[in-house]
């Protein structure tokens, strides 16, 4: 790590010349306020950004930028991120220029490049990777700071998040591992630890030992993804779970793409053949309607698809009516291939306006209809929580999996029970 | 550089530019993402012609694995020579002998050097094993063969790795590559790409092609149209004998540029707009 080559009683300004120790203390200050404000940026980086800055001299706001660019960032979703650090540090008043001026001539900052080469060695042999019993004191900070507020972020509750601490949930749920539910199929590929004998591939390399069959082959079932369908509350009071879902629900929507796409590849090569509606996932928002927008997020960022969707959601006045929605969502799309046989996961907190007896009456429908029902509801999260309310409490008899999905910790349990076997386990 | 990659039609703006000098002069390898179709592949293609160096280009796969990309031996080859020598004498060094081994991708560019350009094509394809071992190799460009021995790159060969973003690649990857997200051009230099790409076309008729797959952008489309079909939409009215683009003939060619129904069907809604310009409504 980089961290302890600036600051105060850092290791790496002594016997610089002042030019150089500028550009580092720059440099090095600029690639930790970016690390600061979420960006995995590791002493590599720092590295390697003073080495694109050096590769680049002379410099002009532009090439600095560049060099920033294309050394700090790793993922299209910190160029936002960037830009806005470059603009604070760089931006205005010409700091830029001020900054090239006095660090900005090649040799010092080639002279920051070696200093960064010889140092980072030291620096990352004393902190562990993975942030364990680490020995050298500059690096051991760093690595036990960024470990907890992870930490602490994967349990705080999503209402509770200020702007900067969401988006780094947001980039930590897309992380999460979403698996899709698998069921298994009829289709038999071939599998070392199989049990049915595939006779015809035996024979064949049986061949290669004089026709005994020494080495045999064998076959399994393969299994195939099930649907996944997310219904999502976004009433005035789940705002900031909903968003949270979104990104659960765009994570499993990439998950979802790969799997239809690798197995349609691989139809041709007798292996998992692409049944109807395999490894999809499909997105649906509700207030007092119910809306669709697998679409939209499929094409575009998942905030701004929520925000399209709050918009079009007319009547907020906190009401919520889950019943209407559901039966909606079971007889418009109940014929499709995508609701027979999913998964569904509902999030609301089940505070409904409608009339418990109609909810109960979709709820039955939708759970024979599927493969598993999950409710997720976020005010779960309070472990004083009771399902009373009268919505919560019609829906409870048919939901196989209750679980909070409050905050990050939860979710990733969530992306786990949607693949666990078995059904009604309550 | 980006006047150098001009000198092969392959237009590339500052950022791009700077991206792909910084990895030549660090020695890195340069991740590339971007939407499908914005030229991810064609930046290695282009710089080879630049350089006068071989491109090498690896297509990743699921399942992708060392056999198809590093080394395999030849087992025919093998067995055969095994026969022939039945009566005679043969080691183990003969019949690991550097002639039964065939070569793949990433061993050629290892043994190449800095006389190839390797590409690393849709990485994201591949799956994570396969992307650790390809980090062993890309941190110090060598493989060792057990029953050979050690091959390494005199001078490392210039990397590109392409990603379509279908899943995030791993951490430990991206640290040791260069990074730049390619977008979509804007108006002017699609023109210009347009122009460069395919001579044929006449000015008038690629602006107006660019400017409706630009539009055509801010529908909200599933798979969005790339470069490559702005190119290929201009010289499919050219072929029909379209001087200009019209609502009739747009309809008519469609296929070229929208590859999904939904999305097609969206497109055919807005057609007007898309094709003569003003605000396109939001689907």
């Amino acid at each position: 790590m980089a961290e302890g080559t600036t600051g105060s009683g850092s290791p790496g300004d002594g016997g610089l010349p002042p030019a150089a120790a500028h550009a580092l203390t720059v440099l090095v200050g600029f690639a930790r306020l970016l690390r600061a404000r979420g960006a995995p940026v590791g002493g590599g980086r720092v590295l390697a950004f003073c080495q694109a800055a050096a590769a680049l001299a002379p410099l002009d706001t532009g090439r600095l930028y560049w060099a920033a660019r294309t050394t700090l960032v790793a993922s299209r979703a910190d160029i936002d991120l960037l830009d806005r650090a470059f603009e604070e540090c760089f931006g205005g008043d010409g700091a830029a220029r001020a900054f090239i001026r006095v660090g900005g001539d090649p040799e010092a900052l080639q002279d920051v490049a070696e200093r960064l080469a010889a140092e980072l060695p030291l620096l990352v042999a004393g902190v562990p990777v993975d942030g364990e019993a680490p020995d050298g004191e500059h690096g051991a900070t760093a690595a036990g700071l960024v470990a907890s507020a992870t930490e602490v972020l994967r349990t705080r509750s999503f209402a509770e998040l200020d702007e900067a601490e969401r988006l780094a949930a947001q980039a930590a749920i897309r992380r999460l591992e979403v698996r899709l539910p698998t069921r298994q199929a009829r289709r038999l590929r071939l599998a070392p630890g199989g049990r049915r004998l595939d006779l015809r591939r035996t024979l064949r390399r049986s061949l290669r030992t004089q026709g005994e069959p020494l080495r045999r082959a064998w076959r399994a079932r393969v299994t195939r993804p099930r649907p996944l369908v997310l219904v999502l509350d976004v009433s005035g009071s789940m705002s900031s779970y909903a968003r949270a879902l979104l990104q659960f629900g765009f994570a499993a929507i990439t998950v979802g793409g790969r799997a239809e796409r690798a197995a349609a590849e691989r139809a041709s090569q007798d292996r998992q053949v692409r049944a109807a509606g395999a490894g999809r996932v499909e997105v649906f928002c509700f207030g007092t309607r119910l809306t669709r927008i697998t679409r939209a997020l499929r094409a575009r960022d998942p905030d701004a698809a929520l925000e399209a969707v709050a918009a079009s959601v007319v009547d907020w006045d906190g009401g919520t009516r889950i019943g209407d929605a559901l039966e909606r969502l079971v007889t418009r799309y109940g014929q499709q291939a995508f609701l027979r046989g999913a998964v569904v996961v509902v999030c609301s907190d089940g505070l409904d306006r409608g009339d418990p007896a109609h909810l109960a009456r979709q709820m039955a429908r939708l759970s024979r209809l599927s493969h598993r029902v999950v409710w997720v509801n976020p005010l779960k999260g309070d472990p004083r929580y009771q399902p009373l309310a009268r919505g919560m409490a019609a829906a409870l008899p048919y939901i196989d999996v209750f679980l909070p999905g409050h905050n990050v910790a939860s979710l990733a349990v969530l992306g786990e029970a949607l693949q666990r076997r078995g059904r009604r386990a309550r | 550089m980006a006047e150098r990659l001009a000198t092969v039609a392959y237009l590339a703006d500052e950022g791009l530019s700077t991206a792909v000098y910084l990895a030549l002069a660090l020695q890195r390898p340069l991740l590339l993402e971007g939407e499908a179709g914005v030229g991810k592949t064609e930046v290695a293609k282009a710089l080879a012609a630049v350089l006068g160096r071989r491109l090498i280009r690896l297509q990743c796969f699921e399942g992708i694995d060392s056999g198809q990309a590093l080394y395999e031996w030849d087992y025919a080859r093998q067995l055969i020579a095994v026969r022939a020598a039945q009566a005679g004498t043969l080691t183990a060094t003969d019949l690991f002998a550097p002639e039964f081994l065939s070569e793949r991708p990433l061993l050629a560019a290892l043994r190449a050097g800095d006389g190839a350009v390797l590409l690393i094509d849709e990485l994201d394809r591949a799956d994570d094993e396969f992307e650790a071992f390809l980090l062993e190799v890309l941190s110090d460009f060598a493989v060792t063969i057990p029953e050979i021995g050690r091959v390494a790159a005199a001078e490392p060969p210039a990397v590109i790795v392409t990603s379509n973003r279908t899943r995030e690649l791993h951490d430990a990857l991206k640290r040791r590559c260069l990074y730049h997200w390619i977008d979509h051009p804007d108006l002017e230099r699609e023109v210009e790409i347009v122009r460069a790409r395919a001579p044929e076309v006449p000015a008038a008729l690629a602006r107006e092609v660019a400017a409706a797959v630009g539009r055509m952008r801010g529908l909200d489309l599933v798979k969005r149209p790339g470069v490559a079909e702005t190119i290929d939409w201009a010289q499919a009215l050219l072929l029909l004998g379209a001087s200009s683009l019209d609502p009739t003939a747009a309809n008519a060619t469609l296929g070229v540029v929208v590859k999904d129904h939904e999305d097609a069907e969206l497109v055919r809604d807005h057609l007007p707009a898309v094709v003569a310009g003003g605000q396109p409504g939001r689907g």
